[in-house]
């Protein structure tokens, strides 16, 4: 790792006046940052470290408005008794990620900033319709993920908080690689006030995607029987030594109908 | 450099630090506690895990820095004098171990799992669990075996407890 200069910020304001200082990065559990690190794949002059901020901390459910703020672990996430009944589906898919030791630390926050391809809260996020506030201004998540590792986060802005309306159905299913245990496919399925949204991320070559054929099907009527013969394209999904967009095309539906199956479960 | 100032095992520690600082080598290098091991270097095997503030963290993956003013146990910190921790105890009695090199992170996965599982364990769940700690002997039937052995002491322990409380 090269040298770097750490400053830990005791609240969102002065994060946003230490975040101007050289070339820096915001830190939160530092799951990806750090690795990147390590591997000289990152080199900020200085890290602002936002994971003892209490305002960014916690999940809160009020009715059907879940808010989670950006530094809460997934271990937070995926343990909240309140989450666990307004929104089921998120709570397990945060103990999907990672490794339990992983979850400790790594943050929605950081998840969603750094926009893995492979990472599963994107996918979450986009088919819950969530909107993500930064201390700035609100993004619908639609246009927060912009490409690989992309998002609409401006220089120095901040994520604070996550917010989204629980839908009355979700759930996420993961198909791992075995050994680095991310998505190959993974694919949130959620069904609202507003209809069906269903959300890939590890397929596609601009990472997290909706899938329209899906959501189309599963409009007319949600079951799995209703994907039967639904096929979804390999277009501008990734090929990899690990599975070719074929295979990930199919995965996707067959993924998509066993996220179906859970959420009517 | 930063000023780095934490509570290990019990005992309040300071030390002037790099800022890129891995905490595993703060440990290792400037308080001589290497029983806390450095196996991939990549978040993957968890020969590193320590408790920080309670929780089990990769201190490969951690800078020394962000866990100032923290409180750390790392494996030096679990032992009563010489009276070993039901999960070592059972560690030996079980020979969850071969080589030995993942055992300390293994010990301290299992401490943090067992605390996060008041309701018991079953193979299946410590198995999950263990994603994030590798055995490069393979050794983990014994590793398992061992976990589900503390976990049975540690309850029995708890509730004899109890009751001497009440």
């Amino acid at each position: 790792m090269y040298s770097v200069n750490y400053h830990r910020a005791a609240s969102v304001t002065e994060a946003a006046k230490l975040i101007k200082s050289g070339d820096a990065k915001l830190l939160s559990g530092g799951m990806t940052l750090i690795p990147a690190m390590k591997t000289r794949l990152a080199a900020p002059s200085d890290l602002v470290d936002l994971s003892r901020i209490k305002e960014l901390q916690g999940v809160k459910v009020s009715g059907k408005t879940v808010t989670i703020g950006a530094a809460t672990t997934h271990y937070d996430v995926a343990s909240d008794e309140k989450l666990k009944k307004a929104c089921p589906a998120l709570a397990h898919m945060a103990s999907l990620i990672g490794d339990p030791a992983v979850r400790h630390k790594g943050t929605i926050g950081g998840s969603i900033a750094n926009n893995d391809p492979a990472a599963d809260y994107p996918a979450a996020l986009l088919a819950l319709d969530a909107t993500i506030v930064t201390n700035k201004r609100e993004i619908a998540a639609g246009k927060f993920f912009t490409g690989l590792f992309e998002t609409a986060l401006k220089d120095g802005e901040i994520i604070t908080a996550v917010t989204f309306t629980a839908p009355a159905k979700a759930a996420y299913e993961k198909f791992r690689n075995p050994a680095s245990r991310y998505a190959i496919v993974g694919v949130f399925v959620a069904k609202g006030k507003d209809g069906v949204r269903v959300a890939v991320t590890g397929a596609g070559d601009d990472g997290v995607f909706r899938s329209k054929d899906i959501e189309a099907a599963l409009t007319k009527s949600f079951m799995a029987a209703a994907l039967d013969g639904v096929k979804v394209s390999a277009k501008n999904l990734m090929s990899d030594l690990h599975a070719s967009a074929d295979y990930r095309a199919n995965l996707i539906a067959v993924m998509a109908k066993r996220a179906v199956t859970a959420a009517n479960a | 450099m930063s000023d780095i100032s934490l509570t290990v095992n019990g005992r309040r520690v300071s030390g002037a630090a790099e800022d890129r600082t891995l905490l595993v080598h703060f440990l290792r290098e400037n308080l001589g506690l290497t029983g806390t091991h450095v196996g991939c270097d990549t978040s993957q095997c968890g020969a590193c895990v320590v408790h920080v503030d309670g929780k089990a963290v990769k201190s490969c993956t951690m800078l020394a820095v962000q866990a100032s003013g923290s409180s750390v146990v790392t494996i030096e910190g679990l032992a009563d004098g010489a009276d070993l921790h039901p999960v070592q105890a059972a560690f030996k009695e079980h020979h969850g171990l071969q080589c030995g090199f993942c055992t300390p992170g293994m010990i301290m996965a299992a401490t943090d799992m067992i605390a996060r599982h008041p309701e018991g364990l079953d193979e299946a769940t410590v198995r999950a669990e263990l994603e994030g700690n590798i055995c490069r002997c393979t050794g983990y039937h014994n590793i398992v075996k061992a976990i589900l052995a503390a976990s049975k002491t540690m309850a029995k322990g708890s509730k004899g407890k109890a009751r001497q409380a009440a």
